[in-house]
């Protein structure tokens, strides 16, 4: 089914969302990879505060290619997710709202989307230059020194996904594929 | 003997490592827009026609394709009949990327120390296969890798008496494993045969062999035919959400090998599968 949301997202819009939907999303997300969870759980380690209250909001895993003079932003398609899988549980208990990424989940991490009411999307991977037209502005918000790893706020209009994984951890990956094996 | 001067490798490197980004060769784009078109799945047909949209804005507007613009893999047969001037070659192929990135505003994504992990913040270096060939000219083959997908990729070291079979359960393993971690529909490239080092660039050179060029080796032609059949029974599909369009191509290379070995590479690309080759 086709949505349209608007992001940070409540667990009460999170709940209607089901592995499959065609959602477009409006708002702000944040950008993450690899080098920006490690940190992030660093400073979590050590006590400290995160750059950002991540209740309700997304996470976009990726980092861009430059942009040109001009434009908000190059490139802009999704990361494999599973490289993050070893830090979400704990961002998902922070209270996380969604991701944004591609490919697989693992076990621990689709049973804090569960626990958590969270959802995580799909966005096309090698799409980049089709989906940095969905994004309006672009700015860092932390970590600068990580280059096409800082953290980023993003602004999105109708920047498309599927859901991949619901909050009842229905997942697409696995039904989908099912049902074209062998023809 | 004929005389060039590394500049000309530099200034070549350069084009082909921001062409590679924006323009896919005629053999993958074809078979893209092919794939649009007969995909059965409807989410697969979304999919595919989204990336049909990509194609046409960065090469119109010049953004890259993939975000991920990849490590720069570059494949130079020279003749032997070439003398170089001006410079060391391998510091002429670096300048090349160097600037290909820089001037490109292609991401920079290669860091120095493979555990450190700090960014060179140029791209460099590129991974570089040298080979002698006859002549008096070099062919630049530059095929940028994204890592989504060779992440996914294998080396299997087979036992002889697993025959055929074995490498298509290696290979099909790989594929099923990949799954949509590697951005479907790919490209598979696989080396089979030499030794441990050997399949694995046969299997990263097999996968800039022209999408649907055969191998010459009949047998190998109808194990190629066969695989990708098998791969897009598999019901992965486009993204990786269902379909028939799992694998655009299975490009297979052999090699001699040891009578107490079978060695299998499987190098997984994506369906960005970059190629530019030039001849100077
Ligand atoms: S696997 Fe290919 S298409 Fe996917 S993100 Fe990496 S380079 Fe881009």
């Amino acid at each position: 089914m086709k949505k349209y949301i608007t992001v940070p997202i409540g667990k009460e819009v999170s709940r209607t969302l089901k592995a499959g939907d065609y959602v477009y999303i409006t708002g702000t997300i944040y950008t993450a990879r690899d080098a920006a969870h490690k940190r992030m759980k660093e400073t979590l380690d050590r006590g400290e505060n995160l750059p950002l209250n991540w209740e309700g909001q997304v996470i976009y895993y990726m980092g861009p290619s430059p942009a040109r003079a001009g434009r908000p932003i190059g490139s802009a398609g999704p990361t494999t997710a599973s490289r993050m899988d070893k830090y979400t549980p704990e961002l998902l208990d922070m209270g996380l709202g969604a991701m944004i990424g591609k490919g697989k989940r693992s076990p621990q991490v689709i049973e804090a989307i569960i626990r958590n009411r969270a959802v995580y999307f799909a966005a096309v991977g090698g799409a980049g230059a089709l989906l940095s037209k969905c994004i309006t502005k672009s700015e860092v918000l932390a970590y600068e020194d990580l280059g096409a790893e800082a953290i980023r706020r993003l602004e999105v209009e109708n920047f498309p996904a599927i859901v991949v994984i619901d909050s009842e951890g229905n997942n697409l990956y696995e039904t989908a594929a099912q049902e074209y094996a062998g023809k | 003997m004929r005389e060039i001067k590394v500049q000309e490798i530099t200034r070549n490197i350069k084009e082909m490592c921001i062409e590679a980004n924006h323009f896919l060769s005629k053999d993958m784009a074809d078979a893209m827009a092919n794939a649009a078109a007969s995909e059965e799945s409807p989410l697969g047909r979304q999919i595919l026609s989204q990336l049909q949209d990509n194609l046409k804005i960065a090469g119109e507007d010049m953004i890259p394709i993939c975000q991920d613009t990849g490590m720069a893999v570059v494949f130079l047969e020279v003749g032997q009949d070439v003398h170089f001037e001006g410079g060391l070659l391998v510091d002429a192929v670096n300048e090349g990327i160097r600037q290909g990135y820089t001037e490109g505003y292609l991401r920079k994504s290669v860091v120095r120390d493979p555990l450190i992990r700090e960014n060179t913040k140029d791209n460099t270096p590129g991974v570089i296969h040298f080979s002698i060939v006859e002549g008096s000219r070099v062919r630049i083959k530059v095929a940028p890798k994204g890592f989504g997908s060779e992440n996914m990729s294998r080396i299997f070291m087979l036992k002889p008496a697993e025959g055929i079979e074995g490498v298509k359960e290696a290979v099909l393993t790989a594929v099923r494993d990949a799954g949509p971690n590697a951005c479907p529909p790919m490209v598979i490239g696989v080396g089979i045969g030499g030794t441990f080092e050997k399949c694995a660039l046969m299997a990263k050179e097999a996968l800039t062999r022209e999408v649907g060029r055969h191998s010459e080796i009949p047998y190998v032609k109808e194990l190629e035919e066969e695989l990708l059949a098998r791969i897009n029974g598999l019901g992965i599909g486009p993204g990786g959400l269902g379909g028939r369009t799992t694998a655009l191509a299975v490009n297979i290379n052999t090699y001699p090998t040891h009578i107490a070995g079978l060695p299998v590479g499987v190098n997984i690309c994506c369906h960005v599968n970059r190629h530019v080759v030039r001849v100077i």
